[in-house]
C-alpha cells in the first residue's frame, strides 16, 4: 500500500489541480461549496462530475445531469468485476474499498491483468481521494476569485493528463489497436450522441483488439 | 433540497452501485480467460476515447481549440518520460499561453 501512496503522490498534485478545477467549475454552476465537496468525496470521478455539473450549469436539468454522469461512470461496473477475485472480507469493507476505483487506481495497479495488485490500487485510490477532495474544497471556496477556469488551460491539463494515463497502456499490439478503435468510435460519435455515450461505445473496440488473438 | 444537491446525491449513489458491482456482487469469483483477455484491452479503449473528448470534444461537435497545444505539449512531455504533475502542468500552461495569444 505504501508503494501504491507513493505512485499516487506523484499524480496528487493533478489530482488536487483538477479538483479545484472542478470546485471552480461547480461554483459556476451554481453549487454551493458543501454540494461540491461532497460530490468529489461520494462520487470520486473527475469527468462524470464535470459533466454534471456543466450540464447543469446550461440548464439542461436533474435528468440530463443524472444521466451524462452516469453514462460516465457505466465502465466502473466492467472495471470492477475485472479486479473483483482481489476483493475480500466482509460485504461493508468490499464496498468500502469498492468505492476507490477511478481509471488512474485502476490503470497503474494493472487492473485488468494477473498482476493487479490490491495494495498498490488502494494506496493510489487512498492519495488521489484526499487530492481531489482536498482539492475540490480549495476550489469551490476560491472559485469565485480565480475567475475563468479556462484561462488557466485546465481543460488542455486534463487532456494531457488522459494521454498520460493511456502511455501506461499502450503494450502490445492489441491493446494499441483497442485505443485506435476506441478514439475512432469516439471520434466518429460525438457529433450523433449524448456527451457520454462516445465512451461507453468506445468499449466496443475491445472486440476489435480481441479478434486478433484468434 | 435544490436542483443541485438532488443531482449530487443521485450521481453519488449512482456511482457507488456501479463501482460496488464487481467488488461486492462478483468477490471470490475468477472470470473466465476470454472475458479477461476482454477485459485488458478496456483501459486503452476508454481511455484513448477520452483522450479524444478531452481534446476535440465541446458538446456535440470536434472543436480543434487551443487545448490542442496541451495535448501536444502533453505527447512531448509523455515522450520524454516526465511525471504525470509535470505533463498536466505543461498541458494546461500550454493551453493557457495559446488562448492568451490568440
Amino acid at each position: 500500500m505504501r508503494r501504491g501512496a507513493r505512485i499516487g503522490a506523484s499524480l496528487f498534485p493533478a489530482a488536487a489541480a483538477l479538483g479545484a478545477s472542478f470546485g471552480v467549475l461547480a461554483r459556476t454552476a451554481h453549487l454551493d461549496a458543501a454540494a461540491a465537496i461532497v460530490m468529489s468525496a461520494t462520487t470520486f470521478a473527475g469527468s462524470a462530475q464535470v459533466a454534471a455539473v456543466s450540464v447543469l450549469g446550461a440548464g439542461g436539468g436533474i435528468a440530463a445531469a443524472v444521466i451524462a454522469a452516469l453514462l460516465l461512470n457505466a465502465r466502473y461496473a466492467p472495471i470492477g468485476i475485472s479486479i473483483a477475485q482481489s476483493f475480500r472480507g466482509s460485504v461493508l469493507k468490499r464496498l468500502a474499498q469498492s468505492q476507490l476505483v477511478v481509471d488512474e487506481s485502476w490503470a497503474l495497479a494493472g487492473g485488468g491483468t494477473p498482476r493487479f495488485d490490491k495494495r498498490v490500487f488502494l494506496g493510489v485510490g487512498m492519495v488521489l481521494w484526499v487530492g481531489w477532495v482536498g482539492g475540490t474544497a480549495v476550489g469551490a471556496l476560491l472559485g469565485q476569485a480565480i475567475g475563468d477556469p479556462s484561462a488557466f488551460g485546465l481543460d488542455g491539463a486534463f487532456a494531457a493528463l488522459f494521454i498520460a494515463l493511456l502511455a501506461t497502456q499502450l503494450r502490445g499490439d492489441r491493446r494499441i489497436i483497442a485505443a485506435v478503435g476506441g478514439a475512432a468510435i469516439a471520434a466518429l460519435l460525438i457529433p450523433f450522441t449524448a456527451p457520454g455515450v462516445p465512451i461507453i461505445a468506445a468499449t466496443v473496440a475491445v472486440l476489435a483488439g480481441w479478434s486478433r488473438t484468434g | 433540497m435544490t436542483e443541485a444537491w438532488a443531482a449530487v446525491l443521485a450521481v453519488g449513489a449512482g456511482t457507488a452501485v456501479l463501482k460496488a458491482v464487481g467488488p461486492v456482487g462478483v468477490s471470490g469469483r475468477s472470470l473466465p480467460d476470454r472475458a479477461s483477455a476482454l477485459l485488458e484491452l478496456l483501459a486503452p479503449a476508454i481511455l484513448a476515447a477520452l483522450v479524444v473528448v478531452e481534446s476535440f470534444g465541446s458538446g456535440r461537435s470536434l472543436v480543434p481549440d487551443a487545448r490542442l497545444a496541451g495535448v501536444g505539449v502533453g505527447i512531448v512531455a509523455v515522450a520524454l518520460r516526465a511525471p504525470f504533475w509535470l505533463v498536466v502542468v505543461v498541458g494546461g500552461a500550454a493551453t493557457a499561453l495559446v488562448r492568451l495569444l490568440s
